[in-house]
C-alpha cells in the first residue's frame, strides 16, 4: 500500500479510460518542478486531473502528508489547495483580467505581502501590469496564458499543476512565455507538476521527471538520473542535446558522434516534429560535396562561439531555402550517439 | 381616431400577466432541469429530455385534455384546490398558469440547456480549481456565461405563452378577467362578428411576433460577436 510521507507528492491511480488501462503511480519530492513526460495519449493529463480531483479514478493521492484521496475518501477539487493551468487559458470571458486574476484569491481581494504570493509580485513576475484592466478577448494567446498562470498563483496554491500550458501556442509565443516560467521557478518555492510531451520544456524547467508510456509510469527520479531511462542530456557549447544511452554518469565528459547526414536544416523552428534535438545554429561555411550535395559547417547557438557541427543537405534545399554563410538556421539532429570510451 | 373599443384591454392585460408569471416559474424550475440535462451522464437523461420536449409535438387539445383530468375536481388539482375551498383548478387563472408552464416548458429549457452545453465543462472546472464551491461557480461563472440562453428562453417562453390557444380553450374556458386571454378573445370577437376588435388584437399579435423574433436575432448576433 502506498503511504503518505511529508514533503513528497504521492499519486497512484488505476482505471479504464476509454479503451486503455491506466495504472500509474509515483512519488516525487514536493519541491521544485516535476515534469510529467510522455507521448500524447499516454495518460499524463488524466493523472494530473486526478491529482486535481477534476476526475476520479480509484487510487491514492497525498501531498505533503495531506491525504486528498484514499479509498472512499475523496476531496473535491475546490477544497484542494491547488492551482491548475489548462492547455487553453480558460479565462472567464465575462470578467476583466483583474477579476480573473482575483477570482480564486482569498476573500476575492488583492493578496498583499502577508500572503505567500502577492498580487504585485505576480503582475511583475508575469508582466501583467499593463493588462489588468483589459478584457480577456483583447489579449493575445500568450498574454491569456500568462493571466491564467497568474490566476492560478493568486489562489495561493500549495501545488501548481500545469497541463501542457505551452502546447496550444506557436513557437514564438512559447519562447515568450518560457522565461516567465523559468523566473517563476527561480523565485517561488511552490512545487509544480508540469505535464508536457516536449523534451525541450522539460530540459529548461524540470528538476524531477516522471516518465509515462501507455498508461503506466516507466520511471521517476531527478532529471540528472535520466540515463536510467535511456535518455541522456548532454551539454555542448551553444546548446543541449539528448542522446540515448545508459552508459554514462552525470558530470562525465564524453565525445558525441553525429553523422552529417543525420543533421537537417530549417529556416524556421520546426513544428510538431518527432525529432527531440532541434538547436538554433548559424552557418559558418559550406562546400559542395558532389554535384547534388552540400556539406555545411554550423556553429551551435546564435553567437559564433558554439560547438561546430556538420550537416549534409541537398543543393536543391540549399537553394530553395535561401541559405547563406552567416545565416541563422535550426539544426535538427536525428541521431546522436556517445563514442565508446 | 376613434377610441379603442372596450373589452380589448382586459384580455391583453390578463395575457401579459399570465405570460410573465409563467416565464418566471419556468426560469425557476427550468434552470435546474436544463443544468441536469446538460451535465448529467445518466442513461435515462434523454428520456427526461423527451418528456420535456413532448409539448412541442403533442396537439394542444391532447395536452389540454390531460391537464383537464389533472386539474379537474376528481384529479390532484381538485384536491389541491380543496385546500382553499375551491372545487377545481380547471377554469381558473391558477389552472391556466399550470397549463402554460407545461405547455411552454420546452421553449425555456432547451435554450438554457444549449447554453450550458455550449459552455462546456471547462469554466466550471477552472472555477473549481480556484476554490469556488459548485454553488459559487454556478452563480459566478455558469449563470453569467449562459445569460444569452436565459434571455432566449425567457423571450420564447413568454411569447409562446402569449400565443397559447388550444390548451386555454380546453382548461381555461372563456371567463373575462380570469381565463379569457388574447387568443381566445380574438376567436370570440370573430365568432360574434366584431371584426374591428379582432383585427386590432390580431395586428397587435403580428407586431408582437415580429418584435420577439427580431429581439431573438439581435441577441444571437450579439452573442456571436462577444463570443460568450
Amino acid at each position: 500500500m502506498t503511504e503518505a510521507s511529508a514533503k513528497s507528492i504521492t499519486a497512484a491511480f488505476r482505471g479504464m479510460l476509454g479503451k486503455f488501462a491506466l495504472d500509474a503511480s509515483f512519488s516525487v519530492p514536493a519541491t521544485g518542478v516535476t515534469g510529467l513526460f510522455g507521448p500524447s495519449g499516454c495518460g499524463k493529463t488524466t493523472v494530473l486531473r486526478c491529482i486535481a480531483g477534476l476526475q476520479r479514478l480509484d487510487g491514492f493521492c497525498a501531498i505533503d502528508g495531506d491525504v486528498w484521496q484514499d479509498g472512499d475518501a475523496f476531496r473535491p477539487p475546490h477544497v484542494r489547495p491547488i492551482g491548475y493551468v489548462f492547455q487553453e487559458a480558460s479565462l472567464f470571458p465575462h470578467l476583466s483580467v483583474r477579476r480573473n486574476l482575483l477570482y480564486g484569491a482569498p476573500r476575492g481581494k488583492e493578496p498583499t505581502q502577508s500572503d505567500a504570493i502577492a498580487f504585485d509580485e505576480v503582475l511583475d513576475l508575469l508582466g501583467l501590469t499593463s493588462l489588468v484592466e483589459r478584457a480577456p478577448q483583447n489579449l493575445s494567446g500568450g498574454e491569456r496564458q500568462r493571466v491564467a498562470i497568474g490566476r492560478a498563483l493568486l489562489s495561493q496554491p500549495k501545488l501548481l499543476l500545469m497541463d501542457e500550458p505551452l502546447s496550444a501556442l506557436d513557437r514564438l509565443t512559447k519562447d515568450e512565455i518560457l522565461p516567465f516560467l523559468e523566473r517563476l521557478h527561480e523565485r517561488m518555492s511552490l512545487p509544480v507538476i508540469y505535464v508536457t510531451h516536449d523534451m525541450s520544456e522539460i530540459e529548461r524547467l524540470a528538476d524531477h521527471l516522471v516518465l509515462m508510456r501507455a498508461g503506466s509510469v516507466i520511471g521517476a527520479g531527478p532529471l540528472s538520473a535520466l540515463p536510467a531511462y535511456g535518455i541522456l542530456t548532454v551539454r555542448v557549447d551553444g546548446g543541449r542535446l539528448l542522446a540515448p544511452s545508459t552508459q554514462a554518469r552525470p558530470g562525465e565528459r564524453r565525445r558525441l558522434r553525429i553523422a552529417a547526414s543525420d543533421v537537417s536544416l530549417a529556416s524556421t523552428p520546426p513544428q510538431g516534429s518527432t525529432i527531440l534535438n532541434v538547436l538554433p545554429a548559424r552557418i559558418v561555411s559550406h562546400t559542395a560535396s558532389g554535384p547534388h550535395e552540400i556539406t555545411v559547417v554550423l556553429t551551435l547557438g546564435h553567437d559564433h562561439a558554439g560547438q561546430r557541427l556538420l550537416a549534409r543537405i541537398t543543393r536543391r534545399s540549399w537553394e530553395q531555402l535561401g541559405f547563406a554563410d552567416g545565416a541563422p538556421v535550426y539544426a535538427q539532429v536525428k541521431g546522436v550517439s556517445l563514442a565508446r570510451k | 381616431m376613434t377610441a379603442l373599443p372596450v373589452g380589448i384591454w382586459q384580455p391583453v392585460r390578463l395575457t401579459i400577466e399570465l405570460a410573465a408569471i409563467t416565464t418566471v416559474i419556468l426560469l425557476i424550475i427550468g434552470t435546474p432541469i436544463a443544468w441536469w440535462l446538460a451535465r448529467s451522464k445518466a442513461r435515462w437523461k434523454e428520456a427526461v429530455a423527451t418528456l420535456v420536449a413532448m409539448p412541442l409535438v403533442l396537439p394542444p387539445t391532447v395536452l389540454g385534455f390531460y391537464l383537464l383530468l389533472l386539474l379537474g375536481p376528481s384529479g390532484p388539482g381538485g384536491a389541491l384546490a380543496g385546500l382553499w375551498g375551491a372545487r377545481t383548478l380547471a377554469f381558473t387563472f391558477e389552472g391556466l398558469v399550470i397549463g402554460s408552464v407545461v405547455y411552454s416548458i420546452p421553449f425555456v429549457v432547451q435554450p438554457i440547456r444549449n447554453a450550458f452545453v455550449a459552455m462546456g465543462e471547462r469554466p466550471m472546472e477552472a472555477a473549481a480549481t480556484l476554490r469556488a464551491s459548485p454553488r459559487r461557480a454556478f452563480w459566478t461563472v455558469a449563470a453569467p456565461l449562459a445569460r444569452p440562453g436565459f434571455l432566449t428562453g425567457a423571450v420564447l417562453g413568454f411569447a409562446h405563452t402569449v400565443g397559447e390557444f388550444g390548451v386555454v380553450l380546453m382548461i381555461g374556458g372563456n371567463i373575462p378577467g380570469e381565463t379569457k386571454v388574447l387568443s381566445v378573445a380574438i376567436y370570440d370577437f370573430v365568432e360574434t362578428s366584431q371584426w374591428y376588435e379582432a383585427s386590432i388584437l390580431a395586428a397587435g399579435m403580428v407586431v408582437f411576433a415580429f418584435v420577439v423574433i427580431l429581439a431573438m436575432m439581435l441577441i444571437e448576433k450579439r452573442v456571436a460577436r462577444v463570443g460568450l
